[in-house]
């Protein structure tokens, strides 16, 4: 068997063309694929090798090749460590991401999923044996309803897209029941998080887009013009995504009701008005609620997330199943749709993992400490907005800002520098990006959210950082922006040729050259 | 407040910075009716000490998989998760990572996902896979929609031996869809879908094994499918399966849906899991979820990124080929680490491990009075039909400690004619005294 250049054996396959031992540090070893570093015969796994006497396979038995490499447990140990070592994540630095909330993620709430008593039970196991589960979820539904002002919720939705979806088709199920289904169209600012205009097409609806107007916010009139008896609903982001609370949100609440549609609101940016202000008393129907977000649960690179939707009385016959109610011996989970409820939109009873994370997460930080923790949010994002409006461009500076802090590029005219640049650079000081080009209506946005979690030390240096840039952009030294970055694993990667001719798996050498013949 | 990094001092020095006189003035666009107008009724901060025993008082109330025999599967499955997998997902650079979209600095998740695709093609004999969706469920109603876009026809016809919670999703995500057609549940293996495609069919739907644990001819369902232009979508609710059963990708599948709970990820009440989703090479631009591909940097090294997302809502908006966003990173994580660990002769161990057990099951089963085993062929789960009805007796054997599986009332309530069936799931967990304690409960309630 062959060795790489870690002394390792390279298994079934061999290291393919580019790869080079280190990413410019030596505690950062680059690291082969799996494939490159295991093979089919080793297994990190001790299991019995059992015979069969009469196998009930009928004759589906497997022919073709597994071929999965595998590892012993310190190969893998050694191989998953160093991989975790070429990401940022936000134990090791400020991850100022604007509408993703990168919040400190308690470990408290990964300590407590983790108990038997809720990770190793069923979802189809007898009620009566689970009766501890489901009051936790009645629970985390009572802080969700409270913090909300709200009649219902729904907790199944696996993620924020999905409970968007959800809410839809809530609304779509309560506008059928009231004969209302040549509804055909829905209203989307223009500065809506894309989710929000895929979801509605998904389910069928047209949208219609509402432009921003020059503060950033929407008109109300913009939208009473665009009410008519078609319009099954709207879509608001609130605060929205350019971080401004809408100011005539009540009066929009009133106007859609009053043409006979419903409010969703898009609820990604909860943590900034948590325990401050409710969103039922601002007359949305529906919102989700990103735990993963506002009640920090890990993202874990690119989720699960936890979707849960809070419903207006008017839309609460409308959830989906399952959900718990109080029976004659304890709680029951109802399962079935009953009336006009749009029946079940997931396997099982969800993200139950996310429940119990968020719910250790709100009994840690109380009812207090929820509001305290959103006027932090926005006070940090008001503070870095402070310090840097006089070296960058504000585009909405008139209002307060809530929890993020919103520049455009024009502070970067005749520099040579790009929006994409400049958040380039930011990786050299060891800081990731702020959100790029979000959202669409600002040009060349940098949309940044601290979160309640940083300190006021870490948002100074941030700062010093963020001006530093700014002056150097500003004075010529364009080079350091463009081929940014420069102390990362990896230099900038070239997207274009992924997409071009998309690589979307390993292939042993041999198979690859084949392939591409 | 212990996640809170400020002191009051640090606030009013920050406050004197942007010139506000209080907090409430940063919140001045709030309507004066809508800001703090309230008290909320709840709890204030707590210690962790007091928040640990509320927790644990709640999931002492809940009768845990270890403590007693266990036979409950339907669609969620009790392996053995290694501790090297829980220890690698608590890291921080995995678990408190974003999604990969600064490729510099998430080489770690992107490397990652590029092998959990691989992995999952190889499993599936597939061309490509995605880097996974919320689960099996979602996975499904999304697989029946990319279906469509790509056939440009609207009939689906969904097996009997569909699992009814994915039935279910899929006629919530196709609301008052004529178009789609459900054959009735299917617990003997019996119903010919093959009958049900016409000109009109995007795709037929078949489940392997099926809910009732019965195993499908998916050969023949992807000849017949493809016969009248339709596509076959190949669903798999026992990832586990794969290590003995015929890859679907060898038998003619287009899309194949897995729930991948089973490798790395623990049973959590039904959640977080995740969906695995592969397909043909000339399928990937209808497919939804996020996509990894290999690239080089500016210095020519090997490396990954997100890619094609100009099918993804964020770029495409209401033209997308889904709303998903989120996929399931950390579950996927824990998935590609078992699956590392495991590795070919692993994995076909551990599926030989299950099926062993399940044929013990299946015979301790079979010499039981008053108990039928449906199946002829299986692989880790199979359908009884007791003499009495099922959700009643599942209670009483509960009640006992031993919890029996799953009462198919439980999924079709409208159904009288399965009232008496339980469908059950062996694992490598399961032991011979707990097929023994199983048995002779059952005896004694069959009495």
């Amino acid at each position: 068997m062959s060795m790489n250049n870690q002394g390792r054996p390279t298994g079934t396959g061999s290291i393919g063309s580019g790869f080079t031992s280190t990413s410019g540090s030596a505690l950062l070893p680059n690291e082969p694929l799996l494939f490159e570093i295991g093979d089919t015969e080793h297994s990190g796994v001790d299991l019995p090798d059992v015979e069969i006497s009469t196998s009930r396979l009928g004759g589906f038995e497997r022919k073709m090749p597994l071929d999965l490499a595998g590892l012993t447990e310190p190969e893998a140990m050694r191989h998953y460590v160093r991989l975790s070592r070429l990401n940022h994540s936000i134990d090791s630095g400020m991850y100022p991401l604007g509408s993703c909330t990168m919040k400190h993620n308690p470990r408290l709430n990964e300590k407590m999923a983790r108990l038997p008593g809720f990770s190793d039970i069923h979802p189809l196991q007898p009620v009566s044996t689970v009766q501890g589960a489901l009051e936790m979820m009645n629970q985390l539904s009572h802080w969700l309803m409270t913090l909300t002002n709200t009649a219902a919720v729904a907790l199944t939705p696996k993620a924020g897209a999905h409970g968007e979806l959800l809410g839809m088709m809530a609304i779509k199920a309560a506008q059928d029941a009231a004969g209302q289904s040549h509804r055909r169209i829905v209203l989307v600012p223009e500065s809506a998080h894309g989710t929000n205009p895929a979801t509605a097409a998904f389910l069928g609806y047209s949208v219609k887009p509402i432009p921003a107007r020059d503060d950033g916010t929407v008109d109300v009139q913009a939208v009473k013009n665009a009410l008519s008896p078609d319009v099954a609903a709207i879509m608001l982001t609130n605060p929205n995504t350019c971080g401004l609370f809408e100011p005539q949100v009540i009066e929009i609440a009133e106007a859609v009701h009053a043409a006979g549609a419903f409010f969703y609101c898009d609820g990604a940016n909860f943590n900034a008005i948590m325990g401050v202000v409710r969103p039922g008393d601002l007359g949305i129907d529906a919102m989700h609620i990103n735990l993963h977000k506002t009640f920090s649960t890990p993202h874990g690179g690119g989720g699960p997330g936890a979707g849960p939707v809070v419903l207006s009385a008017a839309l609460a016959p409308f959830a989906p199943v399952p959900f718990v109610r109080k029976g004659s011996n304890g709680l029951d989970l109802v399962e079935h749709a009953e009336g006009g409820a749009l029946g079940r939109i997931t396997a099982f009873q969800g993200q139950m993992g996310m429940y119990v994370r968020a719910l250790t997460y709100m009994l840690s930080h109380g009812g207090d400490g929820l509001a305290q923790a959103a006027q932090d949010a926005v006070l940090n994002a008001n503070y870095i907005k402070a310090r840097l409006q006089h070296v960058f461009s504000v585009p909405f500076g008139d209002y307060p800002t809530m929890h993020e802090a919103l520049f455009d590029d024009s502070f970067l005219a005749g520099t040579g520098v790009t929006t994409l640049d400049f958040a380039k650079a930011l990786i050299d000081e060891g800081f990731h990006p702020m959100t790029m080009y979000f959202p669409l209506v600002v040009h060349g946005a940098m949309l940044i959210e601290p979160t309640e979690s940083e300190s006021k030390q870490t948002l100074d240096h941030f700062c010093d950082v963020m001006e530093e840039l700014a002056l150097d952009a500003k004075a010529g030294n364009k080079e350091r922006f463009t081929s940014a970055p420069l102390k990362a694993p990896r230099r900038r990667l070239d997207e274009t040729r992924a997409a071009r001719s998309p690589i979307l798996k390993w292939e042993r050498p041999d198979e690859a050259l084949k392939a591409a013949e | 407040m212990r996640y809170l990094p400020h002191s009051d001092h640090e606030r009013a020095e920050m406050l004197g910075v942007i010139g506000a006189t209080d907090i409430d003035a940063l919140f001045s666009a709030v309507p004066k009716s809508a800001l703090k107008t309230f008290d909320l009724g709840l709890p204030a901060h707590s210690p962790e000490f007091l928040v640990e025993a509320h927790m644990k008082a709640l999931a002492a109330k809940n009768h845990a998989g270890a403590d007693g025999p266990f036979f409950v599967g339907a669609g969620a499955y009790r392996h053995h998760v290694p501790a090297t997998v829980d220890h690698l997902i608590q890291r921080s650079e995995w678990l408190t990572a974003y999604t990969p979209y600064q490729p510099e600095i998430s080489q770690g998740t992107l490397q990652m996902l590029f092998e959990f695709q691989t992995q999952v093609a190889k499993l599936t004999g597939m061309d490509v896979a995605n880097a996974s969706l919320y689960d099996g469920s979602t996975g499904t109603a999304e697989a029946v929609l990319m279906a469509r876009r790509l056939t440009r026809r609207n009939k689906v016809v969904l097996s009997g031996g569909l699992h009814p919670h994915y039935r279910d999703v899929v006629r919530a995500y196709l609301k008052d869809d004529a178009d789609l057609e459900c054959l009735s549940a299917s617990p003997e293996g019996q119903g010919d879908i093959l009958d049900h495609i016409d000109e009109q069919t995007a795709a037929i739907v078949v489940q392997t094994p099926d809910f009732y644990g019965h195993l499908r001819n998916i050969k023949t369902a992807a000849d017949a499918a493809h016969a009248k232009g339709a596509l076959l979508i190949v669903v798999i609710t026992e990832v586990v399966s794969l290590g003995l059963l015929e890859a679907p990708g060898a038998l003619g599948a287009d899309i194949v849906v897995a729930e991948g709970q089973s490798i790395g990820n623990a049973l959590n009440f039904g959640g977080p899991y995740l969906g695995l989703m592969a397909t043909r090479k000339e399928f990937i631009r209808q497919m939804p979820g996020r996509l990894c591909g290999e690239t080089v940097d500016a210095e020519g090294q090997r490396g990954f990124v997100l890619t094609l997302s100009t099918r993804e809502q964020h770029i495409r908006r209401e033209k997308a080929t889904s709303n998903i966003c989120t996929n399931s990173g950390l579950c996927a994580l824990a998935f590609s680490i078992h699956m590392g660990l495991l590795g070919e002769a692993g994995f076909t161990r551990l599926a030989r491990l299950n099926h062993a057990n399940a044929c013990k099951l299946a015979d301790a089963l079979a010499a039981v009075n008053g108990v039928e085993v449906l199946n002829s062929t299986f692989f880790n789960e199979m359908t009884i039909r007791t003499s009495l009805p099922a959700a009643a007796l599942i209670e009483r054997l509960a009640q006992r400690g031993i919890l029996a599986g799953v009462p198919v009332s439980r999924l079709e309530p409208t159904d009288a004619s399965i009232a008496n069936l339980i469908v059950l799931a062996a694992t490598e967990l399961t032991t011979d005294a707990d097929i023994a304690a199983l048995c002779a409960a059952l005896s004694e309630e069959l009495k």
